[in-house]
């Protein structure tokens, strides 16, 4: 695609930096520890063992929901009083933990040894166990180590962590090539890859792909486009090494799709015709898919917890293609250079707030009635008891909700509790 | 360091939590870093809870570690006496404040707020969430009537002769199992007997009915793991008497009510004139057990093998009920509760079967493993095990899963608790002529040993559909390999109904070869 021809249907204003509310108080939000919910789906040759608590334990099985049939590829090293009272070696109790899982799974070729707050509040160093580890294992088995503790981390900031820790491990490579960073579930990662295929955009890697061991190179001639907008760090990390990052507005709704599509279009120079006969079909299909939740979406009112970090590019997808009105847009916390193309997108009075004061927001919340709260599980009840709608946030980083397939079942989500409260009867 | 996947219970905040949020009007203040909030979504979700836990969480980060966190407490305690005004405050840590060793409690003491503030120490490295339930419990109710406690000796005299005696129901908490129906089905026994219940505790209860605990003649046991605590103290400093008796199944409701008869002075015989449930019962509102299982065509549930696992109290009282009321044949008992590993014992021993006292869930899948069940009796977690070895299973004790939580009255205690015992655990199981069936025809491919049992429907049973034994009727569009093995990426729940779509959508649009594109046009066509 030559320059002049740019299809990015946006306004390219730049964005003046709307004021944001910044926050400090008790944040309702999860630990890093929960992407390995995920995570451990994904990589298929993985293990995740958290250095920690019985807390963290119970969090995950909480998280998780004990659903998960099989047995799963993560567990946790609690630790007991004789690591802490110095009557037992953590690194030895470590190793010998290591060592029972190998020996079980013998399939396993990559450990993840994942830091907690009680394993950094006593300074277990993890990174240097990874390095002994290693040493001991290789060439069978990498182990690799991260911090998924919540007094360093928010929810998916985990998934941030894990892959940070891969790039090391990245070989290089000059070849050109695209690596989408970010966690997408296999459907839509197959989705991307006929687009991209049909673009003549490649070749394309993902970053988490199925195997945390065969992962792709990265270089000089890397371009990184992201799916999820929490890769800050690993971006980074990939960007030190080379790679460029092709800013983008994120894949969530019709618009959004097409402007990450054709970020990556513009930096492989598919011309227009080309752009256009691949994925003006397929928006179309997505837009005709949405009106009908638009129908009902247009005009309402929403409200967005600090959750997955998510929040932002689906407000832009719910007032740009929905037609929805913001109240405020929580985050946990704003990477700016990972929300650039979004900001600009937002209407310049939009209520941003960073970090959490739940008490005083929820007082935001009551104050403004919105007709749609996005927000956590352990505030979703507790709200609709206070007679306000809401939508469970976690559902939207569990669900394949990314590009254009899954636009109409994203909006689908954001409708479906208001759908639900105007069928019941009781 | 201990490897765990699953566990039984959480960390002792939780069992803190437990109780402040079973109780009206006590708030509680976790020195606790932000992940931790996630205890939240247990009431939220699996109770169903309304309203948010009166929890407040001091979320510091790690850049606090350095800086003052202990005045982060003092903030958390000022602001949450502020907005919740609390007639009783806990104060304490999870964890990771532990190690950081800010003494919440006692900073929150030091504060002098206008309320009762109860610091917690509960170690999270050696102990767990019944514990820290019943050690929270305890310190509530001590530091409540501590200013009222009787000078020695303490010992009480009979129940005045001008009242009916009354009685504390201890122990009932969220995320325990069936605690709401229980205390509805034994107040009523209790009300029949001829005894008021005085408070339910914590379920319920404000600080202010806690202070009244003494009021009432003595207390009733009803849930050890989380009252035996402050059961014991109670009897010790107030000269309260304590049951023992456990209220499950029709034996165990009628050695409770003659213990609470005894301990009320009423005559015994009044528990006959109470309950009805005989052989051939007159009051049919009463246990309907004792005929069920003597109806021949219960005979094919003699002997059947069952391993039971839960809190001691229910995996006692089930093994109990299940080998006297039901004809089954113990074939293992265990518990996680270590508290209690003496009783679980000795009810073992006396069932003839060894003792599994752990709370590695690995270990009780391979005793399960190894003792063959046909039944197994136990938690969520059991539940899982059970799926994975093929045995049926029934829920009987926390930890529970949102579905252990039935919209219906289901009390497990009490006669009527006795009737809901005798359908949960009968209901996994195959109907008699239907196991004789399948032994006789074990070939026929959709009527197998490895089918469901047929009255529990088809939630569980379809086998997927290999593409292949698909046949094709004539007329109906064909999938193309492609689209096929597209929707199989589709999740298997709404696979069907995803099919169904698109062929319909195919022959309403002619087109004879379903493509991925016809696949995704049907899908954008129909929504959902
Ligand atoms: S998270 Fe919900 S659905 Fe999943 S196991 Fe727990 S209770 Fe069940
Ligand atoms: S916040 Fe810290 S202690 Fe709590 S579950 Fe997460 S890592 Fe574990």
């Amino acid at each position: 695609m030559n320059a002049e021809a740019k299809p990015l249907p946006f306004p390219q204003r730049q964005y003046a930096g709307t004021s944001v509310l910044r926050e400090r108080g008790q944040r309702e939000v999860f630990c890093g520890l929960t992407g390995i919910v995920w995570l451990h789906r994904k990589f298929q040759d993985a293990f995740f063992l958290i250095v920690g608590s019985r807390t963290c334990a119970h969090l995950m099985q909480s998280a998780a929901g004990v659903m998960i049939f099989a047995e799963p590829r993560f567990g946790t090293a609690i630790l007991t009083d004789r690591d802490l009272s110095g009557m037992a070696d953590p690194n030895d109790e470590l190793d010998r933990v290591c060592a029972t899982i190998l020996e079980r799974r013998p399939e396993i070729s990559t450990l993840f040894l994942v830091g907690s707050c009680p394993s950094e509040v006593i300074k277990l160093d993890l990174s240097r166990a990874a390095i002994r580890l290693t040493e001991r294992y290789s060439p069978q088995v990498r182990v690799l180590s991260y911090s998924g503790s919540g007094i360093e981390t928010t929810f998916t900031q985990g998934e941030d962590n894990a892959l940070n820790a891969l790039v090391p491990w990245m070989p290089d490579t000059d070849e050109r090539q695209l690596i989408v960073v970010g966690c997408v579930a296999d459907i839509v990662e197959g989705q991307l890859r006929s687009c991209f295929e049909r673009l003549g955009i490649g070749p394309v890697h993902f970053l988490p792909g199925a195997s945390a061991r065969q992962l792709p190179g990265v270089g000089p001639n890397t371009q990184l486009l992201a799916a999820q907008p929490f890769n800050g760090t690993t971006i980074r990390a990939l960007c030190a090494r080379g790679a460029h990052l092709i800013t983008a507005p994120y894949p969530f709704g019709a618009e959004g799709t097409t402007a990450w599509l054709a970020a990556a279009a513009t930096e492989w120079d598919v011309s227009t015709e080309r752009f256009a006969s691949v994925t003006q079909p397929l928006a179309a299909r997505a837009r005709l898919a949405l009106a009908k939740h638009k129908t009902l979406l247009a005009g309402k009112r929403v409200f967005f917890m600090p959750d997955s970090q998510l929040e932002i590019p689906l407000a832009r997808f719910l007032k740009r293609e929905m037609g929805m009105e913001l109240v405020e847009i929580g985050t946990p916390y704003l990477d700016r250079k990972m929300v650039s193309s979004e900001l600009p997108l937002l209407p310049p009075d939009v209520v941003i707030s960073e970090g959490q004061h739940v008490e005083k927001q929820l007082d935001r919340v009551r104050a403004a009635q919105p007709d749609l709260t996005v927000c956590g599980l352990g505030l979703a009840n507790p709200l609709e008891g206070e007679g306000l709608a809401t939508k469970w946030s976690i559902e939207l980083v569990f669900t394949p909700v990314h590009g254009y397939e899954q636009a109409a079942d994203l909006a689908e989500l954001f409708a479906r509790p208001l759908v639900r409260r105007s069928r019941l009867n009781v | 360091m201990q490897l765990t996947i699953w566990n039984y219970e959480g960390p002792p905040h939780i069992g803190a939590m437990r109780i402040a949020t079973s109780m009206e009007g006590v708030h509680y203040v976790l020195h606790a870093p932000q992940g931790d909030t996630y205890a939240d979504l247990l009431f939220t979700m699996i109770e169903r809870q309304y309203r948010r836990p009166p929890v407040s969480y001091t979320t510091f980060q790690a850049r606090d570690l350095g800086g003052d966190t202990a005045e982060l407490v003092k903030n958390a305690v000022a602001e949450a006496f502020e907005r919740f005004k609390p007639e009783a405050m806990l104060v304490g840590e999870s964890c990771t404040a532990e190690l950081i060793q800010d003494q919440a409690g006692t900073l929150a003491e030091s504060m002098n707020l206008p309320t009762t503030v109860v610091p917690l120490e509960l170690p999270a490295y050696t102990k767990k969430e019944n514990w820290g339930a019943a050690e929270t419990f305890y310190q509530l109710v001590r530091a409540l009537l501590a200013p009222v406690i009787p000078t020695p000796p303490v010992a009480r005299g009979p129940v005045p002769s001008d009242r009916r005696p009354r009685v504390n129901l201890l122990g009932p908490s969220l995320l325990g199992f069936r605690c709401q129906d229980d205390i509805v089905e034994i107040s009523r026994l209790l009300d029949q007997l001829g005894v008021d219940v005085n408070v339910v505790a914590p379920l319920g209860a404000s600080p202010a009915d806690l202070r009244r605990i003494p009021d009432a003649d003595f207390n009733v046991d009803l849930y050890p793991e989380v009252s035996r605590t402050v059961s014991a103290w109670l009897e010790r400093s107030f000269g309260m008497p304590r049951t023992t008796a456990i209220p499950m199944g029709v034996n165990g409701t009628r050695r409770f009510l003659a213990e609470v008869a005894t301990l009320a002075g009423l005559d015994p015989s009044r528990v006959e004139a109470c309950e009805a449930a005989g052989f051939m019962p007159r009051d049919p509102t009463r246990s309907r057990l004792p005929r069920y299982s003597r109806s021949v065509d219960s005979t094919y549930l003699t002997g059947k093998r069952v391993f039971v696992f839960g809190d001691a109290t229910h995996a006692i009282a089930a093994a109990t009920v299940a080998q006297e009321e039901l004809g089954f044949q113990v074939v293992g008992l265990g518990t996680y509760s270590r508290e209690f590993a003496r009783e679980t014992r000795a009810a073992a021993e006396q069932l003839g079967v060894p003792a599994l006292i752990t709370d590695d869930y690995l270990e009780v899948e391979r005793a399960i493993a190894a003792a063959a069940p046909e039944l197994v009796l136990g938690t969520q977690m059991e539940r899982h095990i059970a799926k994975r070895l093929g045995v049926p299973c029934a829920v009987i004790s926390s930890p529970l899963h949102v579905q252990d939580v039935p919209a219906r009255y289901s009390p497990v205690y009490g006669f009527e608790g006795a009737n809901v015992l005798f359908d949960s655990w009968v209901h996994p199981l195959l109907m008699g002529l239907e196991e004789h069936l399948l032994q006789m025809f074990r070939g026929d491919f959709e009527f197998n040993d490895a089918a469901p049992p047929s009255h529990l429907g088809v939630a569980t049973a379809p086998q997927p559909i290999e593409a292949a034994q698909v046949v094709v009727a004539p007329g109906q569009p064909t999938w193309t390999a492609e689209a096929e093995k597209e929707l199989r990426k589709i999740p298997f729940f709404v696979r069907t109904k995803a099919r169904r779509n698109t062929e319909h959508f195919a022959v309403e649009r002619g087109v004879a070869n379903i493509t991925v594109e016809t696949l995704y046009d049907a899908k954008a066509h129909f929504g959902r």
